[in-house]
C-alpha cells in the first residue's frame, strides 16, 4: 500500500503526515508537489495541515485551484480514500469535495489545545478501527475551524450519518452542532479539524490518533 | 541632500563620529554613505556602549562550536548533531506597532537560526508589559501575543512558551525578546562569510521596499510622544514567505553550491554585505539595479537601508549559480546575482552606472566606535526595610495564597500560549506551562536518544535592587528550570534590556549585570554563545528596570519511551521532597531579602531590601543531583521554587497541566513544615530550591545522594488525591481545595484580556 501527502507551499504538517502514513503503511509515503498532476499510483491521499499559499484570501481558498487538486478530485470521484486534516479539511470544503465551510473561530483567536472528540461514524476508511461513541483526545491548532453549513445541509448530514467526529464537551471554535469532522456522501472523503497525526504517541500527549492511519492501512491492503 | 548637522542628528551620529568617518574614508562621505554609517554605527548594530563589557563574558567550552559574532550560537549535542540558538529583542517596534513588531521579531530570530543551516524546531518568548489595568497595555499585550502567534504558527515552528511579567516600569516600554532554536548536522553548518574572490553574491527572498528604513536607528533612541509617527519604520512580516525561504534555503544548502549566507535583518542589504565581507576579509561589489524591488523609483539610500523582511544574501560557488536558482524558482522566490566577492575589503555599491558608496568593510564593523561611557552606582530607589509592623500582622494565609495565585505574575499564562501552535512537527515533549520546554531530536535516521530542554528567565525587580545579583539569579534560574527536566544545561544566550546608556547609572547597571552573568555562567558551565543588547528602553525619560533575560539550553538523554520530568505531581501517594542549595541565612537576612518577593510586591504592596541569596557552587551540585536522580529513575516530578515561593510552587505542582490534559485525574499535596515564621516559610523566594516527588521506596537513595553532595533534601509530606494542606509547627495554616486554587489561578489573566 502506498500513501501520498500533498505538499503545498505553506504546508507545515506535511512532515508529520508523511511520518504517520509511512509508519501505518509500512513503506515510505510519497510527498506530492502541488504543481504536479500525478498521484504516482498512491492508494490513499492525505491533505496535511498548514497555511497553504499563506491562506491568503481565505483558508484553503487558493489551494483548491492548484494543479494537484484536479487529480485528487478525480481520485476521490473514483471512490479512493482522501483525508483532509485541518488546512486539508478547509481545502476540501473550498473545493466542494466536502459540504460546509470553516469560519473563523468563535473567539477570533488561534486555538491550540487537546480536546475530546466522539467518533460518530465508523463506516469510513479512516474510522473503521474505532468503536462508535468512543471518546478520543486529539489536539486542535487552528484559527479558522468553526464548522458552518445551512440548517438543511446539517440536517441532511445528520440523516446520512456524514458527521464523523463531534467535539465532546469542549467545542474550541463554535462549530455548529459541535461538528469536528465530516465525510462526503460516498464516505471515502473525510475532513476533520483536530490533528490525528499529532496524537500518535502517549509520550507526546495522546496516542488516540493511531487508529485513523491503521484503519486506512487495513482498507488499502 | 546635504551632509550637515541636521543630517548627522537624523542619523544618530555625533560630530566626533563624523570626524572619525572622514578619517576612515579619507574624504567626506556622500549622503548615502552617511546613511550606511548611521545605521551600522547605531547602538543596535555596533554595540558601541556594551562591547567592551561583553568581552568579559565566558564564550568558550568543549561543546561550543560557535560563540558570539555569527548569526547564532552553535552547541554540540552529540552523534554528529548540533543545536543553533539565539535570543533577540524587538522591543521598540513592538511598542509602536505591537502585532507587526512582535511578528517580525519572531521572523528575524528564525532567520538567524536557519541561515546557519539549521531547521528551527522551537521558539520561546520573554515578554514584559505594564499592568493590564491600562487599556493601552492590554492592547499592546494582545497585539504582541497575536503577532507572535501569527508568525510562528504559519511558519510552522512549535512555541514552547517562555515567561511573561507585568510591572509598571514596562508601561511605556514593553519588552519582546524572541528565542529560537534549530537543529543541524555539525558538518552541515553555514556561516555568514563572503568567501572566494570572484564568487557571485546572490540576493534571495522577498523584494525590497521602502519599509523599515531606519529601524536600527529607531531602536537606538528613547521614545517621546512623537514616536507614533515612526510607525512606518516598523517592518511588516510575511510568515508564509519565510516558510518558503526556509525550505528553499535548506534545499539550496544541500546542493553544496552555497559557501556563505546571512539574513538581511537590521540595516538589510548594508549589514549583510559588509559583515559577510568583514568576516571573510573580502569585499563585496554590488549593483543595486539588479536588486528585486517592490516599489518604483527607490534610490540607493532607500535600498541600502530598507529592512524589508524575509530576505537573504548568499555567496555561491562560481559556475554553480544555476543549482541555487533552480531551488528558489521551485519555491517561487526571487534569486538574483547582485554582486561579486572582491579582494579589496570594500563594500562598493553601484546604482544606475555610478558608484554610490565605497566604504572599507572594517570601517563599518571592527572600526565602529566603542565607548567607555561614564558609570555611577545607581540607588535602587527602594527602602532597605519594610514598613513597621508589615511582617508581624496577623493574616489569613488561605486568602493570601488565593490572591497570590490570581496575581498577574503567578497566574496561569494559558490564555497566551493557547494561541500558539505548541506541537507542530510533533516533537514537543514538554510544552508551555512547565519549568522548561523540551523537544525531542527527531532525526532523519529514526529516533535520537537526545532531547533538548530550554528555558528563559529574567527578573527586573531583582536587578533594580541589585543588578549583579539579579543577573546571577537569572542565569541560575534559567539553568535550574532546564535541570528540573533532567537535562544538563549546556550553554546560554542573553538579551540585555536596559535604559539609556548615556546615563551613568544605567551604564553601571549594565556593567554590573554583565558581570553577574559572567560569574554565574562560569560557575554553572554554561558559556554565552550570543544574544543581543537593547538599550534606550525609555519613554519620556522614564526607563525600565534593568532586565537581562537569559536563555539556557540543555541536553537530555532519554531511554526509549522515557519522558522528561514535569512539574506536575503525577499521582497521589508519592513522597514530596524539597531539594535545596539555598545558603543558610539569619532571620534578619531572610526578612530583608523577602522584600524582593512577589508576595511583598503583590500582597503587601511594598518592595524593599535585596534579591535572594545564591550559592553558585551549591546550584551546580543541585543541577548535577537532579540529572543523576532522573537517570537513576528516582524522580516522578520536579518543579523549581520561584515566583510566589514554596506555597505557590506546591499549588502549581497540583494545578499544572490540569486544563491542558483533560484526561488527567486531580492530585493534591499535604506537607508539614517545622516551626518558622509563616510568611517567610510560605512565600520567600530563596534561590536554589526544587520540589520533587518520588516513590516512597526511592526517597532514601535520593536523600543519601543529596547529603553526599552537601545539599539539603527535606521530606515535606505526601501527594494526595485532592487539595493542598500545609502544617507549620503542627498547626494547619493552609487548607485549600483543588477547585478553589484552580478558580484563582486559571482564569485570572484571561478575565482581563478576553
Amino acid at each position: 500500500m502506498k500513501l501520498g501527502v500533498v505538499v503545498f507551499p505553506g504546508s507545515n504538517c506535511d512532515h508529520d503526515a508523511l511520518r504517520a502514513a509511512a509508519e501505518a503503511s509500512g513503506q515510505a509515503a510519497v510527498p506530492l508537489w502541488h504543481e504536479s498532476q500525478d498521484l504516482e499510483g498512491c492508494d490513499g491521499i492525505l491533505l496535511p495541515g498548514g497555511f497553504s499559499y499563506g491562506d491568503y484570501l481565505r483558508a484553503g481558498a487558493l489551494a483548491h485551484f492548484s494543479p494537484i487538486l484536479g487529480a485528487v478530485k478525480k481520485f476521490a470521484d473514483a471512490g479512493h480514500p482522501v483525508l483532509g486534516i485541518c488546512n486539508g479539511f478547509q481545502i476540501l470544503c473550498e473545493a466542494g469535495m466536502l459540504p460546509g465551510a470553516l469560519l473563523r473561530n468563535a473567539g477570533l483567536r488561534f486555538v491550540c489545545r487537546q480536546v475530546p472528540i466522539r467518533v460518530e461514524s465508523t463506516s469510513t476508511p479512516f474510522t473503521s478501527a474505532y468503536q462508535r461513541g468512543e471518546i478520543l483526545y486529539f489536539p486542535v491548532a487552528h484559527g479558522e475551524g468553526s464548522y458552518f453549513a445551512a440548517p438543511e445541509v446539517l440536517d441532511r448530514l445528520e440523516q446520512r450519518q456524514q458527521v464523523v467526529f463531534r467535539y465532546a464537551g469542549d467545542n474550541p471554535n463554535g462549530s455548529l452542532r459541535d461538528i469536528a469532522g465530516v465525510c462526503n456522501e460516498g464516505r471515502n472523503v473525510v475532513g476533520l479539524m483536530p490533528h490525528p497525526e499529532r496524537a500518535r504517541r502517549a509520550l507526546l500527549g495522546s496516542g488516540d490518533g493511531e487508529k485513523i492511519f491503521a484503519s486506512l492501512a487495513a482498507v488499502c491492503q | 541632500m546635504p551632509v550637515n548637522a541636521t543630517a548627522l542628528r537624523q542619523h544618530g551620529l555625533t560630530a566626533d563620529e563624523y570626524a572619525r568617518i572622514r578619517e576612515l574614508l579619507g574624504r567626506e562621505p556622500n549622503f548615502t554613505e552617511l546613511g550606511v554609517f548611521g545605521v551600522m554605527w547605531s547602538e543596535h548594530c555596533s554595540y558601541k556602549s556594551s562591547r567592551r563589557l561583553l568581552k568579559g563574558l565566558p564564550t568558550q567550552g568543549p561543546d561550543i562550536l560557535q560563540g558570539p559574532g555569527e548569526n547564532a550560537g552553535v552547541v554540540r549535542v552529540g552523534d554528529g548533531w548540533a543545536c543553533v540558538f539565539k535570543i533577540e529583542s524587538h522591543n521598540h517596534p513592538s511598542y509602536i506597532e505591537p502585532f507587526q513588531g512582535a511578528a517580525t521579531g519572531v521572523g528575524g530570530i528564525l532567520r538567524d537560526v536557519f541561515t546557519m543551516g539549521a531547521r528551527p524546531v522551537a521558539i520561546m518568548d520573554s515578554l514584559r508589559f505594564g499592568p493590564l489595568s491600562s487599556p493601552q497595555n492590554r492592547t499592546i499585550c494582545d497585539g504582541v501575543v497575536s503577532g507572535i502567534a501569527h508568525y510562528g504558527n504559519c511558519f510552522g515552528v512549535a512555541n514552547l512558551g517562555g515567561e511573561t511579567v507585568f510591572d509598571p516600569c514596562y508601561s511605556g516600554n514593553p519588552l519582546v525578546n524572541a528565542f529560537a532554536l534549530g537543529i543541524a548536522r555539525e558538518d552541515g553548518l553555514f556561516f555568514g562569510k563572503a568567501r572566494g574572490i570572484g564568487n557571485p553574491v546572490i540576493y534571495v527572498g522577498a523584494k525590497t521596499g521602502r519599509d523599515g528604513i531606519h529601524g536600527a536607528t529607531m531602536a537606538s533612541e528613547e521614545f517621546s510622544e512623537a514616536s507614533a509617527a515612526k510607525r512606518p519604520n516598523v517592518q511588516v512580516g510575511d510568515p508564509f514567505l519565510e516558510k518558503l525561504l526556509l525550505e528553499a534555503c535548506l534545499e539550496a544548502m544541500a546542493t553544496g553550491a552555497i559557501l556563505g549566507i546571512q539574513d538581511m535583518g537590521a540595516a538589510g542589504l548594508t549589514s549583510s554585505s559588509c559583515e559577510m565581507g568583514a568576516r571573510a576579509g573580502t569585499g563585496i561589489e554590488m549593483d543595486l539595479d539588479r536588486v528585486p524591488q517592490r516599489e518604483t523609483g527607490m534610490n540607493a539610500y532607500e535600498m541600502l537601508l530598507s529592512e524589508s523582511q524575509e530576505r537573504m544574501l548568499l555567496v555561491a560557488e562560481r559556475g554553480r549559480e544555476e543549482e541555487v536558482f533552480r531551488v528558489f524558482r521551485k519555491w517561487g522566490l526571487d534569486a538574483v546575482t547582485v554582486g561579486v566577492v572582491t579582494g579589496d575589503g570594500h563594500l562598493r555599491v553601484k546604482h544606475q552606472g555610478e558608484v554610490v558608496a565605497d566604504i572599507p568593510n572594517t570601517a563599518l564593523t571592527d572600526e565602529a566606535p566603542r565607548y567607555q561611557r561614564p558609570m555611577q552606582p545607581a540607588p535602587s530607589g527602594y527602602p532597605d526595610a519594610p514598613r513597621a509592623g508589615l511582617l508581624s500582622a496577623r493574616r489569613d494565609w488561605n486568602q493570601d495564597l488565593r490572591q497570590l495565585l490570581a496575581c498577574d505574575n503567578v497566574s496561569s499564562k494559558r490564555w497566551i500560549w493557547q494561541q500558539y501552535d505548541t506541537m507542530v512537527r510533533t516533537n514537543t515533549l514538554a510544552g508551555p506551562g512547565g519549568d522548561a520546554g523540551v523537544v525531542r531530536m527527531e532525526l532523519e535516521a529514526g529516533e535520537s536518544r537526545f532531547a533538548l530542554a530550554m528555558a528563559l528567565d529574567g527578573n527586573g525587580r531583582w536587578c533594580q535592587l541589585d543588578p549583579r545579583q539579579g543577573a546571577r539569579l537569572a542565569v541560575a534560574e534559567a539553568a535550574r528550570k532546564v535541570a528540573a527536566t533532567g537535562a544538563q544545561p549546556l550553554a546560554a544566550t542573553n538579551c540585555l534590556n536596559f535604559g539609556n546608556p548615556e546615563k551613568p547609572e544605567v551604564m553601571w547597571q549594565l556593567a554590573e549585570a554583565i558581570g553577574g552573568i559572567g560569574d554565574a555562567c562560569r560557575a554553572l558551565g554554561t558559556p554565552i554563545t550570543g544574544g543581543n543588547v537593547s538599550l534606550y528602553n525609555e519613554t519620556l525619560g522614564q526607563g525600565i528596570q534593568p532586565t537581562p533575560v537569559l536563555g539556557v539550553v540543555g541536553r537530555l538523554e532519554l531511554a526509549p519511551g522515557q519522558a522528561p520530568l514535569g512539574a506536575r505531581f503525577p499521582a497521589p501517594g508519592l513522597d514530596i521532597v524539597l531539594l535545596s542549595a539555598a545558603p543558610k541565612q539569619t532571620a534578619d537576612e531572610r526578612r530583608r531579602r523577602f522584600g524582593s518577593s512577589e508576595y511583598a510586591a503583590a500582597i503587601l504592596g511594598q518592595t524593599w531590601g535585596a534579591p535572594p541569596a545564591l550559592d553558585l557552587d551549591g546550584e551546580l551540585k543541585l543541577h548535577q543531583l537532579l540529572r543523576h536522580a532522573f537517570q537513576q529513575g528516582w524522580l516522578a516530578s520536579a518543579h523549581q521554587v520561584s515566583t510566589g515561593g514554596l506555597a505557590a510552587a506546591l499549588a502549581e505542582c497540583c494545578l499544572n497541566q490540569r486544563a491542558e490534559q483533560p484526561r488527567l485525574t486531580a492530585v493534591g499535596a499535604a506537607i508539614e513544615l517545622s516551626a518558622d515564621e509563616a510568611m517567610l516559610a510560605l512565600f520567600e523566594e530563596s534561590a536554589g530550591r526544587v520540589l520533587v516527588s518520588c516513590a516512597p521506596a526511592q526517597r532514601a537513595a535520593l536523600q543519601a545522594a543529596a547529603q553526599a553532595a552537601g545539599l539539603v533534601a527535606l521530606h515535606l509530606g505526601q501527594t494526595q488525591s485532592e487539595g493542598l494542606r500545609i502544617l507549620l509547627g503542627g498547626q494547619e495554616i493552609i487548607h485549600l481545595g483543588g477547585d478553589e486554587m484552580a478558580a484563582a489561578w486559571e482564569p485570572a489573566l484571561e478575565a482581563q484580556l478576553a
